[in-house]
């Protein structure tokens, strides 16, 4: 039980770059922390601190109390589970469990104890005399978990267990790894680089971009409130919709037309200090896009517009529609270095790819609605509530069905039929990112 | 508890399995052919050292292929003298020091080369290997001649430090290659699992280069063994001179006669260590002893 602290930690290496820059960062006791970003961000360079196995070149890392940049490795009382595993090939999955415990000279029979009870929780028994050669890919998985589990430590570092799994596998081993660590409760940091994996584990959430922490927060503060248009664009799947535009009074100007800024938006670019005629990147994530057909048309701050849908992605339960949209090009650090991430399939080389990566680099200005069938059950539920005269409570979501009409329409898009649709940006509902509009942080 | 009875599933691809059978592969006969005229062509010689060993006498200038009064006598004069068992156990000692110096100073030199980050790596290993390629004779006499001056002549040490010359480089060279197959993560999860640093080599990467270390152990060995140049320019008695010197040696019952059939004995008595190592080693000496460390 620990609690890890940065205090303006910079990584340097000799040839002079910088893989991490003043990092701060604080991990609670028992907290499940998950640092994520594109390859190269130095979220491993900085999980790799922690475990002592790269110098710190500058600042503090506190471990419990205690600064540990000074201690060797095995002072530290960690335990961390490779991307590749690291097992000893020629040791049996028993030894590989104990080989920490034979090293701290525990006796035999308490090793013995220790790897069978952490077998247990991984359903490793049958395999404790098998060595790792003879096990599939999920259970020199497990291994490494349990390699790490038996030794009871301080805390737990992941990096990137599960990315060498395939991808149902990594649905699998997500659950059971963020069981665990609500069961064992010991603080984890968790290095990925696959926004899925850090919005569904983590208590908390470090995006990283060129070593510097961008933004911690919660999974769901994350998506709402992004600190900047890196966050925005990279949490999130499919990915936020970013389109030039102009604020000009209480609206914003976008190349699909003209949209009326809800109370909320403009209150946070007054805040913001923002509040005045100026070019702006607007973000909009996909589920606020909806059928024109379909939508409400009581709700205020809308913008009703005509696109050509030209892809229909189905994903069973939601449908991704893209659209092109004339607009010019956004010019933004932030942007380019996410679609270059994309671009690359994200990952580094060997890596598998993630599956969201294998949709084709979305242009930029291509948008993209996602209608959710669970959204339309909602709505069927709700009007038929209203209709009995009961009040509803609006689902803050994006695609709605209404009729029979409104099903045809979403069966055209099954079928993946490309056509013109009439579309509906919802900027004023939930969506925080366009509140952002103007914001400084946006500005690039 | 009542069982079910669940129906035995049948599935084509079950039967379809069970059906295939490995392809057969005919050798051709003028495969076997050539096999066999290679096989005769490379152990001839030795055969006929064999052939040489078991004949005495008169025998010897004859060329029967298989000896006419075959006998051991050669093999139990050779045991009888002093000189060929001395050599004998000189060589045993001169080789198993070579080797395990050989061994223990190479790995770690190779482990440092491999892992550390340093500069001049390259230049540095390409030295030591440029070592390897100078001519034995080169350096025969100015050592015979440093050796008198300091008094290793004629010594056991005085052949291990110019056989540790040559073995080095080779082992240094080949476990370098090795060292680098290892994956650096598992030394860094042994590291975090508590171990020292040396506790990382020793646990881990040691037992994962084992082939390597075997390979290196042996061709220093049959090195060392075999030597002849050095150990006939720097020997002068039966205390230092190892065994192919001792052969070189022998003498015949007279001035004239060459002593070919203990010499052929002796040769035949040298090369059974060496043909035991190796398949003693050859089992340490497997690729894919690394399989399974990292998703492969």
């Amino acid at each position: 039980m620990a609690e890890i602290t940065f205090n303006d930690v910079w990584k340097r290496y000799p040839d002079g770059f910088e893989a991490v820059k003043e990092m701060n960062l604080e991990v609670h006791d028992g907290e499940f922390m998950i640092l994520v970003g594109p390859s190269g961000c130095g979220k491993s360079t900085a999980l790799r601190m922690i475990a002592g196995l790269e110098d710190i070149s500058e600042g503090d890392l506190v471990i419990g109390g205690e600064r540990v940049n000074d201690l060797e490795p095995r002072d530290r009382d960690i335990a961390m589970v490779f991307q590749n595993y690291a097992l000893y090939p020629h040791m049996t999955v028993r030894q590989n469990m104990g080989f920490a415990l034979k090293l701290a000279k525990v006796d035999q029979a308490e090793i013995d104890r220790k790897v069978d009870e952490a077998a247990e929780i991984l359903e490793l028994n049958p395999h404790l005399d098998r060595k790792p050669a003879n096990l599939s890919g999920g259970q020199r998985q497990r291994v490494a978990m349990g390699r790490a589990i038996a030794r009871d430590p301080r805390c737990f570092l992941m990096d990137e267990p599960l990315s060498n799994l395939d991808a149902k596998l990594r649905v699998q081993m997500r659950t059971q790894v963020a069981r665990l660590q609500r069961q064992l409760g010991t603080t984890m940091v968790y290095v990925t680089h696959d926004q899925t994996e850090a919005m569904t584990l983590g208590d908390r959430v470090a995006v990283m971009r060129a070593g510097i922490i961008q933004q911690v927060d919660t999974p769901k503060r994350l998506y709402d409130n992004p600190a900047n248009l890196f966050v925005a664009g990279f949490i999130g799947s499919p990915s936020m919709n970013f389109v030039s535009g102009h604020l000009e009074g209480n609206s914003v100007k976008l190349p699909f037309g003209e949209a009326p800024l809800s109370d909320a938006c403009i209150q946070g670019l007054r805040s913001a200090g923002g509040h005045k005629s100026r070019d702006v990147i607007v973000g909009v994530r996909p589920e606020h896009f909806e059928d024109a057909a379909i939508a409400d048309p009581n709700l205020p701050h809308r913008l009703h517009f005509k696109a050509k849908v030209d892809v229909v992605e189905s994903m069973g339960s939601e449908l991704y529609a893209y659209f092109g949209v004339d607009a010019d090009e956004i010019e933004s650090d932030h942007l380019t270095e996410l679609a270059k991430g994309r671009r690359h399939g994200g990952p580094a080389l060997g890596r598998r790819r993630r599956p969201a990566d294998r949709r084709p680099p979305r242009r930029r200005e291509q948008g993209c609605a996602r209608r959710d069938d669970r959204a339309r059950a909602r709505h069927e539920r709700d009007q038929a509530l209203r209709s009995r005269g009961r009040p509803v409570a609006h689902p803050p979501l994006m695609a709605r069905a209404r009729g029979s009409r409104s099903c045809s329409r979403i069966s055209s898009f099954l079928r993946g039929a490309p056509g013109s649709s009439d579309m509906t940006t919802l900027l004023a509902r939930g969506a925080r990112a366009d509140t952002r509009i103007g914001g400084d942080a946006w500005s690039t | 508890m009542e069982a079910a009875s669940v129906p035995a599933a049948v599935t084509k691809d079950r039967v379809a399995t069970a059906r295939r059978k490995p392809p057969k592969v005919h050798t051709p006969w003028w495969l076997w052919l050539s096999v066999a005229a290679i096989v005769v062509f490379c152990l001839f010689p030795f055969y006929w050292l064999l052939n040489i060993s078991l004949k005495t006498g008169t025998d010897l200038s004859s060329a029967d292929v298989i000896p006419p009064h075959p006998t051991l006598d050669n093999y139990t004069s050779i045991f009888q003298n002093a000189a060929f068992t001395r050599a004998l156990a000189n060589s045993a000692i001169v080789s198993l020091t070579t080797t395990f110096i050989g061994v223990v100073v190479g790995s770690f030199a190779a482990y440092a080369l491999a892992r550390l980050k340093m500069r001049f790596k390259f230049p540095l290993l390409a030295l030591v290997l440029s070592i390897t390629t100078f001519p034995q004779i080169a350096i025969a006499a100015p050592l015979f001649r440093l050796w008198s001056d300091i008094g290793l002549y004629n010594t056991l040490i005085g052949l291990v430090i110019p056989y540790l010359t040559f073995a080095l480089p080779l082992s240094i060279y080949i476990l370098v290659s090795f060292f680098k197959e290892i994956p650096k993560d598992l030394e860094e999860a042994a590291l975090v699992d508590g171990a020292t640093n040396f506790e990382a080599f020793r646990k881990v990467v040691v037992p994962l280069a084992a082939p390597g270390l075997a390979t290196t152990a042996i061709l220093t060995f049959i090195t060392a063994w075999n030597e002849f140049l050095l150990a006939f320019t720097l020997t002068s008695s039966q205390n230092a001179r190892t065994v192919p010197v001792a052969i070189q040696q022998f003498s015949g019952s007279s001035q004239f006669e060459v002593p070919l059939g203990t010499q052929s004995a002796a040769s035949i008595v040298i090369s059974i260590p060496l043909i035991v190592l190796v398949l003693l080693f050859q089992k340490r000496i497997v690729a894919g002893l690394t399989a399974g460390a990292v998703k492969g």
